[in-house]
């Protein structure tokens, strides 16, 4: 704690941390990231290494891209539940096509039905103003279905990982995993797109008040549309890294990263109301999670066990920053 | 009165729905008789009672996510306490479960209320914690119901002084359905607990202004809306004779039928009765797919195709009716 303004003098310490952590959302997180890391290294002496850390990264990564998209719908109040069904479409379709139709027209056509269903949404939420929700459940659902028409017509063809993205996904090159050749730039934009464009601040300003930004004449139904576009796109990317990763195509391989994709923009401190939050926070709340699985993996624990402490560790994380940032 | 009679038109048009729909199905199907539809009405019954949870936190102004995990934690105690006991331990087996979903909705309420933390992410941190209970009790489907719960939803009721022909169209489960319902919604409906929770999903502020306990009021609507997914989960422990641990897909369906039904998410408007004839309507679509031989696969296309549909096309009109 580097607090030593000279007028912070008279305000007791408790109050000072308190302050310094409401001003900085960010210090929580990285602190509790930091217990977590200590608690594991405490509990397996020794696993803490280079490898283990390259390891913990590859498999955060899927998982924060998935987590920047609901991050981004939150923001304008939204939610996409659609995203484990895109990246699972994505990851079937070029792990069935690239083999016939080599890399580019493998990808270009996984993410085609990212696009669409991308479209739907941004359609059903902006133009006839359908709760996010129960749109995004919907395409989904329609989505999956056409997933299972699809596989039907592919059982001859069977299913293989194209090598590039086996490499990108599990791939380790000097001690730093190769997925991240992906995310640095995929990070990065999220990042400027939200903090440093036009198109970001709308997304805040429609979620802080709606009425207020189309009464300053924001077109609604544009920057949603764009929006929704944008996180299908974003979870058919991370669908295809993620099928690098696990290098087992099935029809549910994303979706046990649905719920702990929004639970980890959640902890990252990104309000499900909107119009507050950031990416940088759900980075963290990725790789909080990703480490808190290992830990609870590590204890040994029947699986029923596990999923109970995983609940009630988001649902207190979360409660208690929500105090830490909102007690001024 | 202007929202009272488009509220009943969209309830009555639910119905038409089903009355078109069953039509279809007879056309299709000349043999379709009572026996099929008792077992539609089987298949329907943990439906609806998931959807009957949904509906009541949904008017409270909140949403659960938990409410399939909820009936999977009631259906496995129900069915991990009747295995191997006898037939009458089953009628205290009953109301524990049902007060167990009472405590578990209340569990939900009360960590809203108490944590601050949105109702989307509370139910979802739930519902992580009550699979894990439910995989404790139990790790594979197993456990066992007593013959006369199971009886229960099975057959017809046989009504004096109504000739064969029309008992046999009224499916124990149907009857089961609509009792359970009744006794919980109809005294929720026209006590002042039942006035309070339409009031804090309309406007929290305004209800609490006029006096209206915000916080009892929201435990209370989540508290009845476990005790309808404990009914839900000791449906399905009746209707397969065990308990499956690993949740169905009560949670879309529930949300999903709920809309169809009319109920708004946003909170305060809406009844019981839509969404319950909204969920057979569902159900009665997937009857008239697979009796069409539809590819079971493409099933689900069309009925997410109808389900989003549906739901665009209602806030079409409720967008117009705005306007207007």
């Amino acid at each position: 704690m580097s607090v030593t303004a000279a007028g912070a003098e008279a305000v007791p310490l408790g109050k000072r941390i308190r302050r310094f952590m409401s001003d900085r959302p960010l210090v929580p997180l990285v602190i509790l990231l930091v217990l977590l890391v200590v608690a594991l290294q405490i509990l397996r002496p020794g696993i803490v290494n280079e490898r283990w850390i390259a390891n913990t990264v590859k498999f955060a990564i899927p998982l924060a891209i998935l987590a920047g998209c609901q991050t981004m719908t939150m923001l304008t109040g939204g939610i996409d539940l659609s995203v484990s069904t895109v990246a699972t479409m994505a990851a079937f379709i070029v792990s069935t096509q690239a083999v016939e139709h080599g890399p580019v027209i493998g990808v270009a056509l996984a993410l085609l039905p990212a696009v669409l269903i991308g479209l739907a949404n941004g359609i059903g939420v902006g133009i006839f103003r359908v709760h996010p929700l129960i749109m995004t459940l919907g395409t989904g659902l329609v989505g999956i279905g056409c997933l299972q028409v699809y596989q039907r017509t592919v059982i001859a063809t069977g299913t293989k990982v194209p090598a590039f993205l086996s490499w990108l996904g599990t791939g380790v090159t000097g001690g730093f995993p190769n997925a991240l050749l992906l995310f640095i730039p995929v990070a990065a934009l999220i990042l400027f797109v939200l903090n440093r464009t036009g198109f970001g601040r709308l997304l805040y300003a429609v979620g802080d008040n709606e009425r207020a930004a189309r009464l300053s004449g924001v077109v609604y139904w544009k920057v949603i549309l764009a929006l929704y576009v944008g996180s299908s796109l974003l979870a058919g990317v991370a669908g295809l890294l993620y099928v690098g990763l696990i290098k087992a195509p099935s029809l549910s391989l994303a979706d046990p990263l649905l719920l702990p994709s929004v639970a980890a923009a959640v902890v990252g401190g990104t309000s499900i109301f909107g119009g507050r939050g950031g990416y940088t926070g759900t980075i963290l709340g990725a790789l909080i999670l990703t480490v808190l699985t290992t830990l609870l993996t590590i204890l040994q624990m029947p699986e029923g066990a596990r999923r109970i402490l995983f609940g009630l560790i988001v649902l207190l994380v979360t409660a208690a920053y929500l105090r830490i940032v909102e007690d001024r | 009165m202007i929202p009272l009679i488009r509220r009943n038109a969209w309830v009555a048009g639910l119905c038409v729905l089903f009355i078109l729909l069953a039509i279809t199905t007879k056309l299709i199907q000349p043999d379709y008789g009572a026996g099929d539809f008792g077992s539609l009405m089987r298949a329907v019954l943990p439906y609806a009672f998931a959807v009957a949870a949904q509906t009541v936190v949904v008017i409270a102004g909140g949403i659960d996510l938990s409410v399939a995990a909820m009936m999977a934690v009631t259906s496995v105690t129900a069915a991990a306490m009747m295995n191997g006991a006898s037939e009458s331990h089953a009628l205290f087996v009953v109301p524990f479960v049902l007060a167990l979903g009472l405590c578990l909705g209340a569990l939900n309420g009360f960590l809203i209320v108490w944590t601050r933390v949105p109702d989307i992410v509370v139910t979802l941190s739930t519902l992580f914690v009550f699979q894990g209970v439910a995989l404790l009790i139990l790790d594979a489907p197993g456990g066992g119901a007593a013959e006369w719960l199971k009886g229960l939803v099975v057959g017809t009721v046989p009504i004096p002084f109504l000739p064969e022909g029309v008992t046999a169209w009224i499916p124990k489960a149907l009857v089961v359905l609509v009792i359970c319902l009744a006794v919980v919604w109809i005294p929720l409906r026209r006590s002042q607990l039942g006035l309070s929770i339409y009031a804090i999903g309309s406007s929290e502020l305004a209800a609490f202004r006029s006096g209206v306990s915000v916080a009892r009021t929201k435990i209370a609507a989540y508290a009845i809306g476990g005790l309808f997914a404990a009914m839900g989960g000791l449906s399905l422990t009746l209707s397969t004779g065990i308990g499956a641990p690993i949740p169905g897909p009560y949670l879309l369906a529930s949300v999903a039928a709920v809309v169809l039904g009319g109920v708004a998410l946003g909170g305060g408007k809406g009844g019981l009765l839509g969404p319950i004839i909204a969920v057979i309507v569902l159900r009665l679509v997937r009857t008239d797919l697979t009796l069409l031989a539809v590819d079971p696969n493409a099933t689900t296309i069309i009925e997410g195709l109808i389900m989003v549909i549906v739901v665009m096309l209602g806030a079409f009109l409720a967008m117009r009716g705005r306007n207007r």
